[in-house]
C-alpha cells in the first residue's frame, strides 16, 4: 500500500551529502514530497527530513539505501501520525478595505500570526501540520493569495526513542 | 620539525599507496596531474603501466583485482581523462569489484569556473560508484587515501573516487599515513545473526527441493571452499550466476552450471520448481530471474547477502541474512557438523528431486547448424579442451561469445573467469585480460571476444606489446554485433538493424602493432593457431573465421518466466 513517509536522516555536515541524498532519490525514482535540511545542535551533523512516498518494500529500499551513503549516520521511518510533526507556512496575502478584517479573522481562526502588513499586503506565519497548512490556504485562497510558501515537514520521534547514536 | 619532513601532495599520495601495498597501477598522464607523474618519475616502488585510452586503465585495474584479489589502483587526468573513466568505473561498481581511481582535477581557485579540462567528477560519478572525494587540503589527502582503500575492500566492494585538484599535488605538508578510519556511518555486517542462521539451517534440512544459486559474493569473500562442503554435506544441487563462476567446482556432484536467459534448462527449471532457494551473495538481477512475478513463486527464499540493500529489492526473501557470505557460511557449517543436521535430511525426498533434475538434464540446447564456415561453438570448445589444464584466466567482452564461454569453459576456481556481468561492457575483455596479465604472470590470459567488442578497445594491443602482456585474444569474427542480431531475428522480423559490422585485417593489425596475428578457418587450424600462440613471446590476435547466424541457446526472452526456455531452432515460444 503506498503511504506517506516521514524520513529523517542524521548526516554528517559536510560538503556534498545533500546532493547524494537528492541523486539517490532520482536515479532510483523515488520521490520526493518536501526536503528540510539543517544542522543540529552540534554544526558537525545535519538533519534531512524528506517526506516521501511508496509502499512498503520501496520504503524499505528507500531506507537501506540512504544507510549505503558513506557519510549517512542514521535513517528513521517515521510512520505518518506516530511522531510528532510540524512545519511553517509564510502567506502573502492581498489586502483591500473590504478583506482586511476578514484576513485578520482567518489568521485568528487558524492560529496564524501576522508577520508583516503593509498597505497593501498581510503576511501571515502559521506552524502546524499537513491538515491545518492546507485549511488555511484554502480560506486565503477566495480573498487573493499573493504567495504560500511552506518550508517542508521537520518530525521528531515520540517519547523515550532518540535518533541521535553515541557519536564518540 | 625540519624542511626535510614536508612532502608534496604528489609524494604523499604514492607513499601512501606504498603503505596500502599498492605495487601496480594504470593510467594516463595529462595537464593538471603533471606534478604527480613528476613523483612518479622520481621513485621506484610502484611500478606505472601507461595505457592507450583511460577507459582500459579503470578495465585493467578491475582485471587485475578480479585474479588477485587485491584493491586495483588507476590514474588519470581531469576532464576528458576523467570522463573516459566513467565507464570504467560503473563496471566495477556494477559487478562489485574494489578500485581506487584518482582523477585529475583543475585547481582549487578555479573549480567552477569552466576552466580548461575541468568536469565535476564528483557529480558524474555520484551514482556510478560507491564514494567519491573532492581533496580540499593537503592535510587531509593521506587519511582520504586510507578512508577509500577501506571503503573499497570492505562490505560489498567498489570503486572509489578521489578527485585531486592541481594545486593539492604540490602544496606540502607533513605524511603520517593513519592506522584506523573512523567513519562513523559506514560499519558493514559481517555476521549472520545467529537466530536467523539456526532459521535458514532448519528450513534447508527440511527442504525436499532445495537449491542453492552461488553469486559472485562468494567469489569476493572467498567462500567457495565453505559453500562447496556445505552444500555437499546437505546435498543441495548448486547452480551459478554468471559473476559467481568458479565458485563451486564444475566436476562437483550436483553441480547445475549456470542459470539465468543463456543458463541451463535444468538450472532455470530447479530454481523455478524448488521449494527452498538458497541464494548466496547474488543480487537477483533480471538476466538469472526472469519474469519476477512467477520468480519464486512457491518457494521460500534464504538469501546472504553483505549489502543490505540486495535483500528483497527484486526478490521477497524469507531469512534474510546480512552478513559475510563466507562468515555466514562457516558459521553454517559449524552448526551443520556440532549437530549433525546432515542426518536429518529427507533423503528419500531428496533422491526424487536428484531424479527429477536428472530428467531435466536430458534436455540440452541445440546448437543451429549451418553453412561452411567454422562454428563458434566448435572453436569455443577446442579452446577449452586445449587449455583447461594449464590454470588460465578467461576474459571474456559482451556478446553472444560470452554467454557461449560461460557455457562452455568449466572452471573449479574462483578468479579465473573475468567477465562483464552488470554492466556489461563491450570493450571490457581486453583490457581487463591486460590487467589479469600484470596480476598473474604466470598464467595464461585468454581473452574470448567478438569482431564488435574488441574494435572497442583494441588500441591496448599496444600496450601489451611494450609491457609484454602476453593475451591471447581470440576473436568469434562473425561479422555481426551477434547478440543484437540474435535477439532482431527472434523479435524484429531479422531486420539486421546496424548489427551488420565490418572489421579491418585483425592479422595485419596485430602485426603492426608488433603482435602475432593468425587467421583460422578451418577445424583443423585451430590447435596449430592455439599452440603458436601460446608460445609465442608477444600479444596475440587469432582471427577466427566462424558463421554469421549462430544462436546462444538455451535462451529465455527478456521478460519471460524463467522455465521457458528455447532450446533450438524448432522451439516456439
Amino acid at each position: 500500500m503506498v503511504a506517506n513517509h516521514t524520513i529523517s536522516i542524521l548526516v554528517i555536515n559536510e560538503a556534498g551529502v545533500l546532493s547524494r541524498i537528492v541523486d539517490l532519490f532520482s536515479g532510483r525514482g523515488y520521490n520526493i514530497e518536501s526536503l528540510t535540511v539543517a544542522p543540529t545542535i552540534d554544526k558537525n551533523y545535519s538533519r534531512v527530513t524528506i517526506v516521501t512516498q511508496g509502499d512498503d518494500r520501496v520504503i524499505e529500499q528507500i531506507n537501506k539505501q540512504l544507510n549505503r551513503l558513506i557519510p549517512i549516520i542514521k535513517v528513521m521511518d517515521l510512520p505518518t501520525g506516530d511522531a510528532i510533526e510540524t512545519e511553517i507556512v509564510l502567506a502573502k496575502v492581498y489586502v483591500t478595505d473590504e478583506t482586511r478584517a476578514e484576513i485578520i479573522k482567518v489568521a485568528d481562526l487558524c492560529g496564524a500570526r501576522v508577520l508583516d502588513i503593509t498597505d497593501k499586503t498581510y503576511t501571515l506565519q502559521l506552524v502546524g501540520d499537513d491538515k491545518q497548512i492546507r485549511a488555511l490556504g484554502e480560506m486565503l485562497r477566495p480573498i487573493g493569495v499573493k504567495e504560500f510558501i511552506r518550508s517542508g515537514k521537520v518530525a521528531l520521534s515520540r517519547g523515550n526513542q532518540f535518533a541521535n547514536i553515541n557519536l564518540d | 620539525m625540519g624542511k626535510n619532513d614536508m612532502y608534496t601532495g604528489a609524494q604523499i599520495l604514492l607513499k601512501s599507496l606504498v603503505k596500502e601495498g599498492v605495487k601496480e597501477i594504470f593510467g594516463y598522464p595529462g595537464g593538471v596531474i603533471i606534478p604527480l607523474y613528476d613523483a612518479i618519475y622520481l621513485q621506484n616502488d610502484i611500478k606505472h603501466y601507461l595505457v592507450r585510452h583511460e577507459q582500459a586503465a579503470i578495465h585493467a585495474a578491475e582485471g587485475y583485482s578480479r585474479v588477485t584479489g587485491k584493491c586495483g589502483v588507476a590514474l588519470v587526468t581531469s576532464g576528458p581523462g576523467a570522463c573516459n573513466a566513467i565507464t570504467g568505473i560503473a563496471n566495477a561498481y556494477y559487478d562489485g569489484y574494489p578500485l581506487v581511481v584518482f582523477t585529475g582535477q583543475v585547481g582549487l581557485d578555479q573549480i567552477g569556473n569552466d576552466a580548461f579540462q575541468e568536469a565535476d567528477m564528483i557529480g558524474i560519478t555520484r551514482s556510478c560508484c560507491k564514494h567519491n572525494y573532492l581533496v580540499k587540503d593537503v592535510k587531509d589527502l593521506a587519511r582520504i587515501i586510507k578512508e577509500a582503500f577501506h571503503i573499497a575492500t570492505t562490505g560489498k566492494p567498489g570503486p572509489v573516487v578521489i578527485d585531486l585538484p592541481k594545486n593539492i599535488l604540490t602544496s606540502k605538508t607533513t605524511f603520517s599515513y593513519p592506522k584506523q578510519v573512523k567513519l562513523v556511518g559506514y560499519k558493514p555486517n559481517y555476521q549472520g545473526h545467529p537466530l536467523q542462521i539456526i532459521r535458514a539451517l532448519e528450513l534447508l534440512c527440511e527442504a525436499k527441493k532445495p537449491v542453492i544459486i552461488s553469486g559472485g559474493g562468494v567469489l569476493q569473500s572467498d567462500a567457495h571452499k565453505e559453500l562447496t562442503e556445505l552444500a555437499q554435506l546437505l546435498q543441495i544441487p548448486v547452480c551459478h550466476t554468471l559473476m559467481g563462476t568458479g565458485t563451486y567446482p564444475a566436476d562437483g556432484p550436483k553441480y547445475l552450471g549456470m542459470l539465468g536467459m543463456h543458463g541451463n534448462y535444468w538450472a532455470n527449471n530447479a530454481v523455478m520448481k524448488a521449494d527452498v532457494i538458497f541464494a548466496v551473495g547474488t543480487r537477483f538481477n533480471d538476466r538469472i530471474t526472469g519474469c519476477l512475478k512467477t520468480f519464486a513463486k512457491d518457494s521460500r527464499v534464504i538469501h546472504i547477502d553483505i549489502d543490505p540493500c540486495s535483500i528483497s529489492k527484486n526478490v521477497k526473501v524469507d531469512i534474510p541474512i546480512v552478513g559475510c557470505a563466507k562468515n555466514v557460511l562457516e558459521a553454517m557449517l559449524k552448526r551443520v557438523k556440532d549437530k549433525n543436521l546432515e542426518e536429518t535430511i529427507n533423503t528419500e525426498a531428496r533422491n526424487k528431486w536428484f531424479a527429477k533434475i536428472d530428467e531435466w538434464k536430458q534436455k540440452r540446447a541445440i546448437p543451429r547448424v549451418e553453412g561452411e564456415k567454422l562454428s563458434a561453438i566448435t572453436v569455443l570448445n577446442t579452446i577449452y579442451e586445449y587449455t583447461k589444464n594449464l590454470n588460465p584466466v578467461i576474459s571474456t567482452e559482451v556478446g553472444q561469445h560470452q554467454m557461449w564461454t560461460a557455457q562452455i569453459f568449466k572452471f573449479n576456481k574462483p578468479r579465473s573467469f573475468v567477465t562483464s556481468g552488470g554492466l556489461g561492457t563491450m570493450g571490457f575483455g581486453f583490457p581487463a585480460a591486460m590487467g589479469a596479465c600484470a596480476g598473474a604472470p604466470h598464467r595464461p590470459v585468454i581473452n574470448i571476444a567478438g569482431d564488435g567488442s574488441i574494435q572497442m578497445n583494441i588500441q591496448e594491443m599496444m600496450t601489451c606489446v611494450d609491457y609484454g602482456f602476453k593475451v591471447i585474444n581470440c576473436v568469434m569474427n562473425n561479422g555481426y554485433l551477434g547478440m543484437v542480431r540474435q535477439w532482431q531475428e527472434k523479435l524484429c522480423e531479422k531486420h539486421y538493424s546496424e548489427t551488420k559490422i565490418s572489421s579491418p585485417d585483425f592479422v595485419k593489425l596485430a602485426e603492426s602493432y608488433g603482435a602475432l596475428g593468425i587467421r583460422v578457418e578451418k577445424e583443423e587450424e585451430i590447435i596449430p593457431a592455439l599452440e603458436r600462440a601460446l608460445a609465442s613471446k608477444t600479444p596475440v590476435m587469432i582471427d577466427f573465421i566462424v558463421e554469421s547466424f549462430e544462436m546462444v541457446y538455451p535462451w529465455v526472452l527478456a521478460g519471460q518466466p524463467l522455465d521457458n526456455v528455447i532450446l533450438s531452432d524448432e522451439c516456439e515460444v
